[in-house]
């Protein structure tokens, strides 16, 4: 599950908790998903140093990405 | 260069017919050097050793030490080509012809001079052909060519005034690519929002990926940086470029792509005005940011991206998002999600108690409604009751132990009997008693 996919969800939750009039169980069920996206999200955010890669490929052209010194 | 003209292979006769004017392919290199007049001096044949005269020592000197054309040429050749080193030379061209393989033939000419050109289809790095009455500086080497005996200039190198030929190059391949609509401002993809990982084509060694890796590490450290290594300039970088680009469309795992290069010479960046990059590029299945050289900059493949940035560093502040703000956004998020749900469950809460209310008005109404039912069916209850029987004038019959009587075989003369009526109760006495029909088996009967 990427950032963006996660960070779409929860606009979609949040947009339709406001919009929509839906039955308890619904409601719930969506909080209870939007939390589990937002979580997500900000483990996703909690990433502190970016790493630098570079891309090989194989003569079999096998793609690896692997750590290049910056 | 005149080394890949070495292996050439191909020899001065075999193509002598193909054009009138010049030379129709490059000539074999002959293999010595460095060529000089001397040199080729020791090329002459020696002349045939008829008599022993000492002017006879010397080619040309005497018609019997005549030398052949073919030497006489070749000389002239050597001789020229040493006394030459390659040189910018200034004219204008005339006579432009490009032939079909690919060679150029014109004329560069100044007042009453000319000189005739050759420009070989793979020596040259020319970005344009020239175009007759063009101011333009060639740079070649004087030589000669041998077939026809004249003078020729063999240029590698051109430039036009105004920079006119890359300007022509360019205008060329911009209206090539529109006219394939890949320069359709419809055809521009939005860059991802929140990109997980972005793929880099530039040189390993560069100033663009350390300045991209710079912005990135500042702005959004948790995106990935990715170099897809390429020669960003050179001859083969076109190649290399199409080939990074190529990469990344087979590995499909980043969510965006920079291309580009630091700041360098038109020529140093002059790969990114090639078309078969543009064309690559335009195909790459993820949103594009172009990145070549400095603001002032332009090239081919920033019309072709979906974006193009001033600089390397700027491609990726367009290209991530700020973290610090992504995590503000998530906590708005958060925080819009904890008030819906608060105000969701008091809505419920609330509702409920509605709910509540609404029950205990159903129950007494549904106690009201049972109420009139009750009263309705006393009503029936009171019509069908013997005491309104009484009221219309009938009598019951009890006896003593306040039984009614229903037959007159319950009763014997002499028994007490009680009449109830509407209004209260006679004790009486049986005198006689009569049947008045067969008894039957439920005894139903009555005094009258």
């Amino acid at each position: 599950m990427s950032f963006e996919t996660s960070m779409a969800r929860i606009e979609e939750i949040t947009s339709r908790l406001e919009a929509e009039e839906l039955d308890l169980d619904a409601a719930l069920a969506l909080f209870e998903e939007g939390i589990a996206e937002l979580r997500a999200a900000s483990a996703f955010l909690a990433t502190a140093e970016s790493r630098l890669k570079q891309l090989n490929e194989s003569a079999a052209g096998v793609f690896k990405v692997s750590d290049l010194r910056a | 260069m005149n080394g890949r003209r070495r292996g050439d292979g191909r020899s001065p006769s075999q193509s002598l017919g193909e054009l009138e004017l010049f030379t129709p392919d490059p000539p074999p290199r002959r293999a010595e050097s460095p060529r000089t007049p001397s040199r080729a001096a020791r090329q002459v044949p020696p002349p045939p050793p008829r008599v022993p005269v000492v002017e006879d020592a010397v080619p040309g000197a005497t018609a019997a030490a005549a030398v052949s054309v073919m030497a006489l040429t070749a000389t002239a050749r050597d001789v020229l080509e040493g006394a030459f080193p390659p040189l910018w030379v200034r004219g204008e061209v005339t006579d432009f012809k490009a032939h079909r393989n690919g060679h150029w033939y014109f004329c560069l000419r100044d007042g009453d001079a000319q000189i005739r050109c050759v420009a070989w289809a793979r020596d040259r790095r020319i970005p344009a052909s020239p175009d007759d009455g063009m101011q333009i500086a060639a740079f070649g080497q004087l030589t000669v060519y041998p077939a026809r005996g004249e003078m020729q200039f063999t240029v590698t190198r051109m430039e036009a005034e105004g920079d006119g030929l890359y300007r022509k190059a360019l205008e060329l391949t911009r209206a090539r690519l529109e006219a394939d609509g890949l320069l359709d401002p419809r055809r521009k993809r939005r860059l991802p929002r929140y990109p997980r990982r972005i793929a880099v084509i530039t040189s390993r060694d560069g100033a663009a990926l350390r300045d991209i890796y710079a912005v990135v590490q500042r702005r959004c450290p948790a995106v990935q940086v990715v170099l897809v290594s390429a020669a960003v300039q050179g001859d083969s970088a076109p190649e290399s470029l199409c080939y990074a680009l190529d990469q990344v469309a087979r590995w499909g795992k980043a969510d965006a792509l920079i291309i580009g290069r630091g700041g360098g010479g038109r020529e140093d960046l002059w790969a990114f005005n090639d078309e078969r990059v543009a064309r690559a590029l335009a195909a790459c299945p993820i949103p594009t940011i172009s990145a070549v050289g400095h603001e002032i900059d332009m090239s081919i493949c920033d019309l072709v991206a979906d974006l193009r940035a001033p600089t390397p560093s700027a491609a990726a502040e367009a290209a991530v998002p700020v973290q610090s703000e992504l995590r503000e956004r998530v906590r708005l998020y958060a925080d819009a999600m904890g008030v819906l749900s608060a105000e969701r469950l008091a809505r419920a809460r609330s509702h409920a108690a509605g709910a509540a209310d609404d029950l205990s008005a159903a129950v007494v109404r549904h106690v009201d409604h049972g109420r009139r039912d009750l009263e309705s069916a006393a009503g029936r209850l009171n019509a069908l009751s013997p005491l309104a029987t009484l009221e219309r004038g009938f009598a019951i019959a009890r006896d003593r132990a306040g039984k009614t009587i229903r037959s007159v075989r319950t009763l014997a003369p002499g028994a007490d009997v009680d009449i109830v009526l509407r209004d209260g109760v006679a004790s009486a006495k049986v005198d006689a008693i009569s049947a008045t029909r067969p008894v039957t088996q439920d005894g139903a009967g009555g005094v009258s």
